[in-house]
């Protein structure tokens, strides 16, 4: 679905990010992955090529404007063209009711999971608009930035406030052949899941019992939804954000 | 392998259109097509189109409004093919253009009972038969962007799609533990008969159709067709009770 | 009686826009208003102008982004008065229009802090002082109309607004059975002085922006302060976790 295309992906190397990776791989991307997480990272390339699919590994802050527009830069120097990104770097908040999280904890959730995608949408169309072939973008955002969510008022303002930024670059450029849509993730089976439920079965059997289909998701279902939207059959789909959720926005 | 290898997949409004497409774009993905129209030929002619290129499908006249016609369709499918694997709630007509002092309540009348009614009547036989099946099964709806926003002129096509939104969430949250997805597509101004009928009664109708739209045109229906594939495949395995817009960025502004 | 009869409410940005004619809407209906604003002239004329006309209010120059300054605020007021009834979170600014490629990090940083984290800092200090009071309160925030879909040359201003929704909605669950409400309101274009800078001195651009709202015209300040003194009212006492459009049917399209 995305053969030949230059696709970076942030927070590649695990959970939803590195599902992604490693389906756009399968369907004939070349994928550059972006994470903190060097380890990870290293073998998520390592997997992706051993299974005959092509991918790199960078290490970058995604918060940091001259790391990302360094990768940028490198990439179209060596590929010739950006075809496609994931910005899905984040971190979950702290799990706290507004009176309880302090304010360096909601900068943190909210430069990592908001800045860090203005910052890469801005390097990223910049590139594209260079190009003839325009490009494709999805942001990770959540159930969380179209809802709220108790304990969450951080990471809930940060993903609304993707929202807001998907569809208004997706407005800006829509006749320039770049698209900007956003996947809003339910309850999916990730390192942040496991975080988030701290090993706390009630927990996460109470939250799946919220969710209509009444489980939580693989890395694997998320991952179906950017790839479609990275790909060409999604050409006239832009400035969507599209639950992945098992109908728990639904009601 | 195709993206609906070996699904028996309904598209209602089959004949033309986005049905038509969706039609089309099923088969060459593997899924055998049952095509229901109203118009006389039934869909004959996508038919042919499907297996000239190799593909499966067979052809019915059916009203979407008549509850025991859908019902004994989907009977037939089952029987005939063990299973129906997905449907594509498509058939619709546009209504007249006025504002509601001038819209009759003939024509209100006549665009719920297709565009509605024809989608509870479709969606209840169709999960009725999925409950059966160990499968479960994929179900799209055709709304529209006027199932989100207003639409001027558009009052009874808009209640209509709104309404279809409202069948989907909520039948998605009934029986998504069944495996039984339930999501809409919501087209924008898309290149088909339906908007033809508008623009050749009004030319300086299609400028304006393109220029609100950020894209700068209007769709096609194989666009419409790629979401509705996607949303009835098993790729989309954790979407339900989703209003999808393919409207080139109509709805983000 | 008022119908926000002897509450106290704090407004930001009230010495100016839709802040000045909320704190003045309040005043009338028996508030006893708090300005907090960092333009201290235009405060002190508020307070005048209010007091001219038999109302109660008093001007604190705060910075809303600052928790310490807020803080001391909340608990001076709640101290001299016996409780803080209401807080109409409504301090913002713009940033320059243009699209995202020429957007600063600078302004983004600027944006954000006001809009987005002075709205956090505000609301908890809000709460946590209602969390005290038996009878609980209610907080309305300023987002736009731009924190519910997108708007071109504005991304920055749009992701602080779509996240003080988020802020919003979130909020209001957690203290829903606290009997504190929280809610947003979402002003489309209003003739205020933020509006005069976005259309410059160009007769055409706010001919365009008129053209696109439904009603063919921008709200007065005074049309939204009336749908946020109604969120604060006791009158809407079933409503929270909403988002509010006062748009002149902006968004219904």
């Amino acid at each position: 679905m995305v053969s030949g295309k230059t696709i970076l992906v942030t927070g590649g190397a695990s959970g939803i990010g590195l599902a992604t990776a490693i389906l756009l791989a399968e369907e004939g991307a070349h994928v550059v992955i972006a994470d903190l997480q060097d380890e990870a990272g290293a073998s998520a390339v390592e997997q992706i090529n051993n299974a005959g699919g092509k991918a790199e590994y960078h290490h970058v802050d995604v918060t940091q404007y001259d790391e990302v527009n360094a990768l940028v830069e490198d990439i179209a120097n060596r590929y010739g063209s950006l075809d496609g990104a994931f910005n899905n770097a984040g971190i979950e908040g702290p799990g706290a009711q507004i009176v309880k999280m302090s304010l360096k904890d909601w900068d943190r959730v909210v430069d990592v999971n908001l800045t860090s995608v203005f910052i890469c949408l801005k390097i990223e169309v910049a590139q594209m608009l260079k190009q003839q072939t325009g490009g494709s973008i999805v942001n990770t955002a959540s159930i969380a930035g179209l809802i709220g969510m108790q304990g969450s008022s951080g990471y809930n303002a940060a993903k609304h406030g993707v929202i807001g930024l998907t569809k208004t670059v997706a407005l800006e450029y829509a006749k320039k052949n770049i698209r900007v849509n956003a996947v809003c993730p339910g309850f999916i089976e990730t390192p942040m899941w496991d975080r988030t439920t701290a090993g706390n079965n009630r927990l996460k059997d109470s939250l799946q019992s919220l969710v209509a289909i009444g489980r939580t998701a693989e890395p694997v279902e998320l991952a179906q939804a950017p790839v479609w939207l990275l790909s060409d059959r999604a050409s006239y789909v832009t400035g969507v954000a599209l639950p992945v959720d098992g109908g728990y926005t639904a009601g | 392998m195709g993206m609906v290898q070996n699904k028996t997949i309904l598209v209602t409004g089959g004949a033309s259109g986005v049905g038509q497409a969706t039609a089309i774009l099923l088969a060459s993905e593997g899924a055998h097509v049952v095509i229901a129209d109203l118009a006389d030929h039934g869909g004959a002619e996508t038919m042919k189109l499907i297996s000239s290129a190799g593909g499966s499908a067979e052809a019915h006249q059916l009203d979407v409004s008549d509850y025991d016609q859908m019902r004994d369709l989907i009977a037939q499918i089952a029987k005939l093919h063990g299973s129906l694997d997905g449907a594509f709630n498509n058939a619709g007509v546009a209504g007249p253009v006025a504002r509601i002092s001038k819209l009759g309540t003939d024509d209100w009348d006549q665009v719920i009972r297709v565009n509605l009614t024809g989608i509870f009547a479709g969606v209840k036989c169709e999960v009725e038969q999925m409950l059966l099946q160990e499968t479960g099964g994929s179900i799209v709806n055709t709304a529209s962007t006027c199932g989100l926003v207003g639409m001027y002129g558009q009052t009874a096509y808009n209640a209509s799609k709104h309404g279809v939104v409202g069948i989907t969430r909520t039948v998605a949250l009934e029986y998504a533990k069944k495996n039984i997805r339930v999501n809409t597509v919501c087209p924008g101004f898309t290149e088909t008969p339906m908007l033809t009928m508008r623009t050749d009664v009004d030319p300086s109708l299609s400028d304006y159709f393109d220029n609100h739209v950020p894209m700068g045109r209007k769709g096609q229906a194989s666009e419409i067709a790629e979401a509705a594939m996607w949303l009835l495949s098993d790729r989309s395995s954790y979407v339900t009770g989703v209003a999808l817009p393919i409207d080139g960025g109509y709805t983000a502004g | 009686m008022g119908i926000v009869q002897d509450k106290t409410i704090i407004v930001t940005g009230g010495a100016s826009g839709i802040g000045q004619a909320a704190s003045k809407l309040f005043a009338t209906e028996g508030a006893q208003v708090i300005i907090v604003d960092l333009q201290e002239e235009a405060g002190n004329e508020t307070v005048d102008q209010i007091a001219f006309t038999g109302g109660k209010a008093e001007y604190h120059s705060v910075d809303v982004t600052n928790y310490d300054q807020f803080k001391a605020l909340v608990e001076d007021v709640a101290g001299r008065y016996g409780s803080l009834d209401g807080a109409f979170n409504n301090a913002g600014i713009e940033a320059p229009s243009s699209k995202i490629v020429r957007q600063s990090l600078e302004d983004w940083s600027k944006v954000i802090k006001v809009n987005m984290t002075g709205v956090f800092v505000c609301v908890k200090c809000e709460v946590e002082q209602m969390l005290l009071q038996k009878q609980g309160g209610s907080i309305v925030n300023t987002a736009s109309v731009a924190g519910l879909i997108g708007v071109q040359g504005a991304s920055t201003y749009n992701a602080s607004k779509h996240g003080v929704i988020g802020i919003t909605k979130t909020v209001a669950l957690e203290y829903a059975k606290k009997k504190i409400r929280v809610n947003a309101v979402c002003p489309g274009s209003t003739d205020t002085a933020m509006l005069k800078r976005l259309t410059g001195a160009s007769q055409e651009f706010t001919d365009y922006l008129n053209s696109v709202v439904a009603m063919g015209r921008a709200a007065k300040p005074s049309e939204i302060a009336e749908a946020v003194l109604w969120l604060l009212s006791d009158r809407s006492s079933y409503v929270t976790g909403i988002a509010l459009p006062v748009d002149g049917g902006y968004t219904a399209a």
